[in-house]
């Protein structure tokens, strides 16, 4: 037992692509035999992936999911942001340069749209909850934009932990929320061609979310939201700490 | 040869994430600013180019497509890795301002969308 750990610790990466291809196999069985292929094999993968990561979390303590497991360390190599990164650039060979053009100014107008619907959101939300100070105001509206965006504009402007802590945790649960969502809000909202899932990308911007979203809900659509997505936080960052704050240190006047 | 293509994804992956990073740098952000974005606008236009010229073999399709088919397996073993425990743990402002934020965005998805099909038609 303990030489089979040790195999699986010491080939990490490995070990990663079988428990994944695992995943990925048994969670195609289940939307093939229990939902009748209703709900795509790679939205209940993502989410078998949710799930251990959840286990992962009260097993450890952790927090990377089933990553904090020695044996299961790998898995934080093949989906950390190095590997994914790499094959969100490799998507793009399949996109089409006329629809992307076509579309880039759309998905310009979502991307300013996507930054502040989910700002101004996350601000009212904190404001309701009692915060007034425009730090933590800032730095949890920013945390609505994604969780990166969240902590960088805390940092900037000197949030406390606890708020950074809050912050992260909206654009995290954002992030998983649309990465389950999305397959099923797909049909309602028109996300089943080239602009609509640039649109899509610009307005929920959160890549991990995006992407993964639309791989569960149709795999061709991938690179066209990640396209528009990967300016997001960009985008979020650079505003955060500047506009954003000042705008709503303007309204609380501290 | 497929390494030329795992060759040209990672050229342009290095070049716009680098870009990326410099372009943060210049706007005095602590972020990369949209570098897989234009690492993805460069394999596009080096795919064009090499279409265009003849010289798109199927070893340097093999290799991009090698990894873009990666990318759901990837997004699982991302999936895996998340704070979930943390994230649900939050508390109720937490799940509040997540929730609301996706359901607004999506509303103005499906607004966006049905005037553009409007629109064009």
């Amino acid at each position: 037992m303990s030489f089979l750990v040790e195999l699986l610790t010491k080939q990490g990466l490995i070990t990663a692509f079988a428990v994944v291809g695992a995943i990925i196999y048994l969670s195609h069985l289940v939307s093939k035999y229990l939902t009748g292929g209703r709900i795509h094999g790679s939205a209940i993968a993502i989410l078998a992936g949710l799930g251990l990561a959840y286990a992962g979390g009260v097993i450890t303590n952790g927090q990377k999911g089933i990553a904090d497991i020695p044996m299961f360390a790998g898995i934080a190599l093949l989906g950390g942001n190095l590997l994914r990164d790499f094959a969100i650039v490799a998507t793009a060979f399949e996109v089409d340069v006329v629809q992307a053009r076509r579309a880039g100014l759309l998905g310009a107008f979502a991307l300013g749209l996507g930054t502040i619907i989910p700002f101004v959101i996350g601000v009212a939300v904190a404001r309701f909850y009692g915060y007034t100070d425009a730090v933590s105001l800032t730095t949890i509206g920013a945390g609505a934009i994604t969780y990166i965006v969240g902590p960088v504009t805390g940092a900037a402007i000197g949030a406390s932990s606890p708020v950074m802590a809050l912050s992260i945790g909206v654009g995290v649960l954002k992030a998983i929320l649309v990465m389950i969502g999305t397959p099923f809000i797909a049909p309602y909202i028109g996300l089943d061609n080239p602009r609509s899932a640039m649109t899509y990308g610009g307005l929920m911007g959160t890549v991990s979310g995006v992407t993964g979203g639309l791989a569960a809900t149709d795999p061709k659509l991938v690179p066209y939201g990640a396209l528009i997505a990967t300016f997001h936080t960009g985008v979020g960052c650079l505003v955060g700490p500047s506009i954003l704050y000042f705008t709503v240190r303007a309204f609380t006047g501290g | 040869m497929t390494i030329y293509g795992v060759a040209l994804l990672a050229i342009c992956t290095l070049i716009g994430v680098g870009l990326g990073d410099l372009l943060g740098m210049a706007l005095h952000v602590k972020a990369n600013v949209g570098g897989v974005g234009i690492a993805m606008v460069l394999l596009i236009s080096a795919r064009v180019w090499l279409a265009h010229t003849g010289a798109l073999s199927a070893g340097i399709k093999l290799g991009t497509e090698f990894w873009a088919t990666m990318y759901i397996p990837i997004v699982v073993a991302m999936a895996a890795q998340q704070n979930v425990l943390s994230a649900a743990g939050g508390g109720p402002m937490v799940i509040i301002a997540a929730v609301l934020t996706v359901a607004a965005c999506a509303a103005v998805v499906a607004l966006i969308s049905r005037i553009d099909k409007g629109g064009r038609a």
